[in-house]
């Protein structure tokens, strides 16, 4: 059977100085052209999860870390953080720390030089990057005289410029608009249809629901939920108990149920809660 | 009565050139709560930072009481108005989180023991106790807009700018703010909010103001302006997505613009689900 795009086992990390693990025994794996959705409260230990998978955590940011993670089959451990940036792309959840170079071509630029890609291809891969998120005009403008949701765009292009197999991003849509976040994740999903690879963090859920196949809870550094993103989202009860919220669609047909003693069948996207509610009033 | 701030025909051009807004009117008074929308780069942020003197109009004028804020230092205007950047990178913190939430307090001389009730009221709503003694820089950016947030809150300034409150915050984080907005309003503050989530829109439904590229193209009642669907277009705006549902059933008052779940189930209530057809179950 060919190897999982990523695959995590018995993973346990803690960072120096601190007493408890942030991330307690974690297991999980995608299959390639999946992609997955990861939720939680804030401090749930969701960025320090998506730098394992890169190898930052631990070679970079240090600490304590049992368990093994591995990547097209080769373990995280053994590969360089620099040779991971071939495979892994991966956009923080902070856009400026990303942010270092004079103009936003040479932004773009810097992680591909890295990469060894030739001159010309480059060039291409920029105009296109730019496309892909709405920037097409700004190339020589200073990254810094750009609005926040402009700088994250950015940092999102810088990564995609680099085509990695493995796509990591972490909040990735927080400061964009709302048209903004749908072109990110329809990003995701065209990479899907290459067969690559995506992980992706958000707080708001409704997008998460409509694109990812699966989608893993965590919470306190645990696992609490890993499943089919339908499976996840319809079990309000648990999202409720972990501080977590449903897609709103979701929200209202499990309310208006409870409220009124009926059962129309629960549905996590926008299309089928209006046919699932729409044919139980007929 | 007359406006508290009152912007007339302003234009800004930031040095490299690019118009950032352009021939902006609004009028805000007394008590007021104002969301600015728009896309990415449509110049909400350019515009909020001209009522506290961060920035001065190139062309118009802003008064805000009776001050201009072309003459007026930015130490007195911003005893008026206190503002939670965009981007907390931006925003100067003390070494640990205590200062801090003091700091303005002490700016204007009030008394110890007010300054000590008011910077518990915003420990106790923030749950910041136990970071009292981290040093801001050591916590990660939308911790650190709460922190930005709980400070302004113990000042309580007349007007209250808050810049994308939400990015980055959890579920309950989101309900905090939501709960902060609502309690500035109580106590009759003017509260000017910029933000990308729709849900928070809906919950506040509150005078919306819509920004696209550099200029206002609305300025009314947020169920008004989120059923207005060319500006919606023209703007990249998406309602909530409970709005969007609502607007497909066919039993729902189609003269209403439902903004939250919990709206849609009162109504329902009120008009006794039978009579409205609705759930039959399945
Ligand atoms: N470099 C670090 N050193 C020590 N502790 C850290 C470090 N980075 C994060 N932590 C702690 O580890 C825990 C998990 O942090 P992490 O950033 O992974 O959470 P998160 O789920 O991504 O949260 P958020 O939604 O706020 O981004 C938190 O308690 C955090 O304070
Ligand atoms: N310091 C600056 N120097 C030059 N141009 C700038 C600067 N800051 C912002 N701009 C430009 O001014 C315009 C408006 O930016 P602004 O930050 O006001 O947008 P915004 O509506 O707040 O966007 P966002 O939703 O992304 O925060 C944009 O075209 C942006 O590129
Ligand atoms: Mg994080
Ligand atoms: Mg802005």
């Amino acid at each position: 059977m060919a190897a999982k795009a990523i695959e995590v086992n018995n993973l346990t990390f803690s960072y120096p100085d601190t007493d408890e693990p942030v991330l307690k025994d974690i297991n999980f794996s995608i299959n390639h052209g999946e992609i997955l959705g990861i939720i939680g409260p804030t401090g749930a230990g969701k960025s320090t999860l998506a730098m394992c998978v890169n190898g930052l955590v631990p070679q970079v940011i240090n600490g304590e870390m049992e368990g093994t993670v591995k990547v097209n089959g080769s373990k995280v451990s053994e590969s360089s953080v620099a040779k991971m940036s071939e495979e892994v792309g991966f956009v923080f959840q902070e856009p400026e720390n990303q942010l270092s170079q004079m103009t936003i071509e040479e932004e773009i630029a810097f992680g591909m030089g890295n990469l060894g890609v030739p001159r010309d291809e480059m060039l291409g891969r920029i105009t296109h990057a730019l496309d892909q998120v709405g920037l097409t005009g700004f190339e020589k403008r200073s990254p810094l005289a750009l609005s926040g949701g402009q700088q994250q765009r950015l940092a999102i292009a810088a990564v995609l410029a680099m085509r990695p197999s493995i796509m990591i991003m972490d909040e990735p849509t927080s400061m964009l608009d709302p048209k903004g976040k749908n072109e990110v994740y329809d990003v995701l999903k065209n990479l899907k249809d290459y067969g690559m690879t995506g992980i992706i963090i958000d707080h708001e859920v409704e997008r998460i629901a409509a694109y990812c196949d699966k989608v893993l809870v965590l919470h306190e550094g645990e696992v609490q939920m890993f499943a089919p993103s339908d499976e996840v989202f319809t079990n309000i009860r648990q999202l409720h108990e972990l501080t977590l919220n449903a897609p709103q669609v979701t929200e209202f047909l499990a309310s208006y149920n409870q409220t009124f003693g009926k059962d129309v069948k629960l549905s996590t996207t926008l299309e089928e809660s209006v046919n699932n509610f729409e044919s139980a009033c007929k | 009565m007359e406006p508290y701030i009152s912007v007339k025909n302003v234009s800004h051009k930031y040095p490299n050139g690019v118009t950032a807004i352009k021939d902006i009117n609004l009028d805000i008074h007394e008590g007021e709560v104002v969301a600015i929308l728009g896309s990415n780069g449509s110049g909400k942020t350019t515009l909020v930072k001209h009522f506290n003197g961060l920035l001065k109009p190139t062309k118009g004028e802003i008064t805000v009481g009776t001050m201009n804020t072309k003459k007026e230092r930015i130490s007195k205007l911003s005893s008026q108005v206190g503002y939670v950047f965009q981007n907390p990178n931006h925003q100067t913190f003390l070494p640990s989180v205590r200062q801090e939430l003091a700091y303005g307090c002490k700016n204007l001389k009030m008394a110890e023991e007010d300054i000590e009730t008011r910077v518990q009221k915003a420990i106790d709503l923030f749950q910041l106790k136990e970071r009292l003694d981290d040093n801001p820089f050591d916590l990660n950016s939308s911790q650190r807009k709460e922190v930005a947030m709980a400070s302004i809150m113990a000042v309580s300034p007349k007007v209250i700018v808050l810049d994308e409150p939400t990015t980055g915050q959890d579920h309950k984080g989101c309900k905090r703010v939501l709960e902060l907005v609502r309690m500035f309003k109580r106590e009759g503050h003017i509260v000017v909010l910029i933000t990308h989530d729709m849900h928070l829109i809906g919950e506040l439904n509150c005078r919306t103001v819509v920004m696209n590229q550099s200029e206002k193209i609305a300025d009314d009642h947020a169920s008004v302006v989120f059923s207005d669907k060319g500006i919606m277009e023209e703007a990249g705006l998406q309602p909530p997505q409970i709005t969007q549902f609502a607007n497909q059933i066919t039993s729902f008052d189609e003269t209403k613009t439902y903004l939250t779940v919990e709206s849609i189930i009162e109504w329902m209530k009120a008009n006794k689900e039978e009579d409205v057809k609705v759930g039959t179950g399945s």
